[in-house]
């Protein structure tokens, strides 16, 4: 672990003027803590040797105790300065990592694994605090205060001078000859620690399977038994690595305990003062706490470091590179030429290479087994994806008009501009990312500036509108409510009103009927039927005969390969198989 | 009783060890106090300029604390770190036991999103309880008890006085820091579940923002939200950083009124001087050991969500109470008769008025469209779940069976079957005893054992989470040979072949019927085209028996079951055209009516 990331300072710009500060409040501490030592013996020196009285002495306690509180004062504003940078800092990473992984699109950690990266920005990040709050103040101070000490020593007494200045410089460097011994064995550890939780966890997850074999109740031993035989090897690492705290002790202590008894000799045989003697008894040991200290705070800060990491990971993933055309005549067909998608690490083609030409006003179904690379062809369409090999234009439908537009070429904001997507099972949200909306609100995630008119008119067109004005809410309805909220087939039409009202260019629709009964169905392909006539290009992934009959086109999309899964979450209300989903 | 407490009691089995670790720990930090008080004697005395030979006690004193400090802490942390992994062994014991009395029904509400994971971590974080709650507060207090009790025998007054210091340190500045912390927990809490409910949706609907072009406005308003609560963050950090000064202060009072008291004490010698850099430098010493219990108060703090997550699992509810008398099911074969059951989860009302006959040996099937009730009828039949009227195997009501008992006789074959994380032989076996001849024959019925011959490791792959990962056709399989190594005379079959393509699941079908041929079996499904083999089959809709006969019955009958089947076999009609197109390129539609249809 690298004290310092400076990625930290990239990512997180807020972190600079903190470590200068905390650089100024170190150099501060370091002063004061001397002045206390010198205060401190002093006082007792008077008292005792000099034979002061109280009224004499009154004014140095007094002083002391204002260098205790001015010490105090200081550590609060060091830890202020701490939790505000690290507010700061936390919403800088938390921002930067949301937008980038939005902006990596549905394929990218947003559609692998969105509970991780959720996690990760918003409770991961808090992690931090430990780091900012406790380990990079420690780590200045570490720096600052043997140093200053060290000085004020040098002109005091040389001999401890020289104790504390060999031994102050051994400490990080046994910290990390013993941390470079044990790091593997320690790395090996965490992956059993690791592997201890995913057992539990496995366990857990196959409870109704191993209840079902009438196995469960035997797990508990197993359970047992595991945990003893990791204890056992975690005992023999630890007993290794914590040698690495026990020789910090060791320098420490031994030290400051050479450093009293060399100066008690000496005093003893009149070689120095005893205020001499006294102060650097009380100096030598601060010496060494921020030392001691930074390695308390070790373990916060890793933690802290490590959520960062995998924020750095996430922030240095590149997105894909977009072009910059952005105007698209009008009246275009999309024309798909040896498309290719395979996905890194995989052996076989997602979507095998596929020909066609989807003209302006028809209707093309792609057809074939589930995995056979639809929802794959799709995504390339909508730009979430590059092809692998292959190409998708965009041509002029009538023979001599312009130059083929490759979709590389096109600014993708431009470019979705003109589609109308419906996914399998959209996800209806506000644009704001509200997960309370409305269907007004929903609809108007399509277009924002869309009036109630047009939004009636695109439900009306997705056929869902008139059991819309059943609903006392009308368009205000919420979306999502826990019971008795609107089926999984007007969810799935209002999602089809979301795309029709942008007035696309081009329709693309994966499986819109899945959900859907009867009549809505028949709704869904008049819908389809109707942005065909106005000039639409339609593309549509299709299961379903109602579908698949009234395409001009159908293209056959049938390699065996991955199927992949857009970040979607299903809409409504949690049904009876959702509960029992989760046990079996 | 408090669920930190609770925690404790469930982790603190190891209680010699643990008053070890914290007595070493206690005579470590006492040797750190002790060091610098002993040194302060030292060269107080030496001021004087005693014989040399008079200090040599000391010194060598000063240098077996030194060594003592070390040492003892060294062997403090490994027997403290032993009694915990023990102790957090105990604890995952017991949650595990809790959850298996849930499980399958009682774990639906732990198994959403993930809470399921956040239980393994809040188990591993009871950790920190010993570690760094219980241990270190109790090496403070046993230091400061001795301390105090020493300085109050040289000096009454200055006992006294830290004494009143250290229990701020121990108890008061703990308390206070925790609840300033709980306090700006509280403030950001609702700003925060904002935040993550954005930060979570907007992932989620990461490809209809992309889509729709606008991203932006999320970031837009998540930057907004982050405003507020970098902004609260920031106000409230002006009370959470006393935590950095405390010690500080303690430390200040400590020494500074110990100087007030001690220094009039020597001019008018009561002690004598070599005492006053004793009395006020043990202060000094003695804060910087209980500088680790704000910390302490921290980790607490942050331990009681853990607590209570953990303690709402021991205090769910049972779903089933087995009998306290239960009836023994006889070895032989039984009907299964359910007359007017109904069965509801939590509240919800989900199954109602279910009658049949099944018997011995025959084969049922439960349809209907997803949501009827079909997966609450199984859970009933295994016993995980309570219902009302009855259901008896023979003639013994289900819910008199004891839960064991009862899955000796019946079993069941879902749609996710849970792969383990382990070899293929164990995830057969699961723990029984079982001849690796017996996993090959029942490999072989669920025809999985060629497959499983070509492997290089043969039954001894790893698969699940860590190992190679296998299809939901295998799983399926493997599950089937999981069954049949030690069969149970009834077995219900709920949706084995869901999320699989139709290939696949008419293979697996096939398997599964030719297999379980002779058992008594109850076929739950949504799909109708493997029904031919059903004796009887039963419609449900909405948590009630819509229709039921034989398939020739219903499918001449004309109600939800005809007409799914219609559908059915107009979309395989479809798919048999569809089949005879070329693949990857775009062919002209077959504008023409379908054959049959």
């Amino acid at each position: 672990m690298k004290p310092l990331d400076p990625r930290l300072l990239r990512y997180a710009r807020s972190t600079r003027g903190f470590i200068i500060l905390t650089v100024v409040l170190g150099v501060f501490t370091a002063i004061l803590i001397i002045t206390q030592a010198r205060l401190l013996s002093s006082v007792i020196v008077n008292v005792t040797a000099d034979g002061m009285g109280w009224a004499e002495i009154a004014p140095a306690v007094l002083v002391l105790t204002g260098v205790f509180a001015l010490r105090a004062l200081l550590a609060w504003a060091a830890e202020v300065a701490a939790f505000r940078s690290s507010a700061k800092a936390k919403q800088e990473l938390r921002e930067a990592t949301l937008a980038h992984v939005l902006e990596l699109g549905p394929l990218g950690p947003a559609g692998s694994d969105p509970g991780e990266v959720a996690t990760l920005i918003t409770r991961g990040v808090d992690a931090l605090d430990g780091y900012y709050a406790r380990y990079l103040p420690q780590l200045v101070l570490a720096v600052i205060v043997p140093i200053a000490i060290l000085v004020t020593m040098i002109g005091q007494d040389l001999l401890s001078t020289l104790i504390v200045a060999i031994t102050i410089p051994l400490i990080p460097l046994f910290m990390v000859l013993i941390g470079l011994y044990t790091r593997s064995s320690v790395d090996r550890q965490w992956q059993t620690l690791a592997q201890l939780s995913g057992h539990f966890l496995d366990l857990i997850a196959g409870l109704p399977t191993l209840k079902i074999f009438g196995r469960s109740k035997a797990q508990a031993e197993a359970i047992r038994a595991i945990g003893d035989r990791y204890r056992s090897t975690t005992m023999g690492v630890l007993r290794v690595s914590f040698l690495s705290s026990l020789a910090l002790e060791l320098l420490a202590t031994l030290s400051v305990a050479l450093v009293a008894v060399s100066v008690g000799l000496r005093l003893a045989e009149q070689q120095m003062s005893y205020s001499v003697a006294l102060f650097i008894l009380i100096l030598a040991p601060e010496a060494y706490l921020p030392l001691r200290l930074v390695g308390q705070h070790f373990h916060a800060a890793a933690e802290g470091l490590g959520a960062a990491d995998r924020m750095f990971t996430l922030l240095e993933t590149p997105a894909p590179i977009a072009g910059t055309r952005t105007d698209i005549p009008a009246g275009l067909a999309l024309e798909v030429a040896d498309l290719q998608i395979r996905y890194p690490e995989r052996a076989s083609d997602a979507l095998a290479p596929t020909t066609f030409i989807a003209q302006p006003g028809t209707v093309t179904a792609l057809v074939g087994r589930s995995g056979g690379g639809k929802t794959s062809l799709l995504a390339a369409l909508m730009g979430f994806l590059a092809p692998t090999a292959g190409q998708v234009r965009l041509t002029n439908a009538l023979a001599g008009g312009c130059e083929p537009i490759n979709l590389a070429e096109l600014d993708q904001a431009a470019w979705r501009a003109r589609i109308g997507w419906v996914p399998q099972r959209a996800h209806l949200i506000g644009a704001g990312s509200d997960p309370t909306v409305t269907i007004a609100g929903a609809v108007r995630l399509g277009q924002s500036s869309a009036s109630d008119e047009q939004i009636w008119s695109a439900l009306t067109e997705a056929g869902v509108a008139a059991e819309i004005r059943e609903l006392p809410g009308q368009l205000e309805t919420p979306i999502h409510a826990d019971f008795g909220g609107l089926s999984v087939g007007q969810l799935q039409r209002i999602a089809l009103a979301r795309a029709l009202v942008r007035s696309p260019q081009f329709l693309f629709l994966d499986e819109p009927t899945a959900a859907l009964d009867g009549m809505s169905e028949v709704a869904v392909v008049r819908a389809v039927q109707a942005a065909a006539q106005r000039g639409c290009v339609v593309i549509i992934v299709a299961h379903r005969p109602a579908l698949i009959l009234i395409a001009d086109q159908i293209v056959r999309i049938g390699a065996d390969g991955v199927k992949i899964t857009l970040a979607t979450a299903s809409n409504g209300a949690p049904n009876t198989t959702a509960i029992t989903g989760a046990g079996w | 009783m408090s669920p930190i407490k609770r925690l404790w009691q469930a982790m603190a089995a190891q209680r010699k060890e643990l008053a070890l670790a914290g007595l070493l720990g206690g005579l470590a930090s006492l040797c750190a106090v002790a060091l610098l008080g002993t040194a302060a004697w030292l060269i107080a005395q030496a001021s004087e300029y005693p014989p040399v030979l008079t200090l040599t006690v000391a010194a060598v004193l000063v240098r077996t604390f030194a060594l003592g400090r070390a040492f003892l802490r060294y062997a403090e942390r490994l027997v403290g770190h032993d009694a915990a992994f023990r102790g957090l062994t105990e604890l995952r014991v017991r949650v595990y036991e809790r959850l298996e009395r849930l499980a399958p029904v009682g774990l639906g509400r732990f198994t959403k999103g993930d809470l399921l994971n956040r239980l393994v971590l809040d188990v591993d974080a009871a950790l920190d309880l010993p570690l760094r709650i219980v241990l270190p507060w109790a090496q403070a207090t046993f230091v400061s008890v001795v301390t105090v009790a020493f300085l109050a025998w040289l000096l009454p007054g200055v006992g006294l006085l830290l004494g009143v210091v250290v229990v701020l340190a121990l108890i008061v500045a703990p308390l206070i820091i925790g609840r300033t912390t709980r306090r700006a927990e509280r403030l950001l809490a609702p700003r925060k579940a904002e935040l993550a409910s954005v930060v979570v949706t907007a992932l989620h609907g990461c490809a209809d923002l992309s889509a729709n072009g606008r991203i932006i406005d999320t970031t837009t308003r998540a930057h907004a939200i982050d405003d507020s609560v970098t902004e609260l963050s920031r106000r409230e950090s002006f009370a959470l950083g006393i935590g950095g000064g405390t010690a500080t202060v303690l430390q200040g009072l400590a020494v500074c009124a110990t100087l007030v008291i001690a220094i009039p004490a020597v001019v008018s010698g009561r002690i004598e001087p070599v005492w006053l850099a004793v009395v006020a430098l043990l202060p000094l010493a003695l804060i910087d050991v209980l500088a680790t219990l704000p910390g302490s108060a921290l980790a607490f703090q942050r331990l009681k969500g853990s607590a209570d997550r953990i303690a709402g699992v021991m205090d769910s509810p049972d779903p089933v109470v087995d009998p306290v008398n239960p009836a023994r099911l006889g070895t032989q074969p039984s009907d299964i008769s359910l007359s007017d059951l109904s069965a509801s989860w939590s509240t919800v009302q989900v199954l109602s008025g279910i009658s049949f006959d099944l018997v011995a040996g025959r084969r049922l099937a439960v349809v209907g469209p997803s949501g009827s009730g079909k997966s609450t009828l199984a859970a009933c039949l295994m016993g995980f779940l309570s219902y009302q009227g009855s259901a008896r195997l023979g003639d013994i009501e289900i819910r008199d069976v004891g839960g064991d008992d009862l899955r000796e006789h019946i079993s069941v074959l879902s749609q996710q079957a849970h792969i383990f994380d382990t070899t293929i032989a164990e995830n057969i076996r699961l723990g029984r005893e079982i001849e690796e001849q017996a996993i090959w024959l029942a490999l072989e019925q669920a025809q999985l054992a060629d497959w499983v011959r070509g492997l290089p490791k043969k039954l001894q792959t790893q698969v699940g989470t860590f190992g190679m990962s296998i299809s939901g056709g295998e799983a399926q399989r493997l599950a089937l040979a999981r069954f049949l190594v030690q069969p149970r005379p009834i077995v219900v079959l709920d949706e084995p072949t869901e999320h699989l393509d139709s290939e696949t699941a008419q293979d697996l079908e096939r398997t599964m019927f030719d297999a379980l041929a002779g058992f008594t079996t109850i076929v739950i499904t949504h799909r109708l085209s493997s029904l031919h083999l059903a004796d009887n089959v039963i419609v449900l809709r909405n948590g009630r028996v819509h229709e039921r006969g034989t398939v020739t019955e219903l499918t001449a009958g004309g109600g939800w079951f005809a007409e799914q089947l219609a559908s059915e076999q107009e979309d395989l009609a479809v798919h048999a055209l569809i089949s005879q197109l070329p693949i990857g390129r775009g062919a002209p539609a077959p504008h023409q009516p379908l054959v049959g249809w």
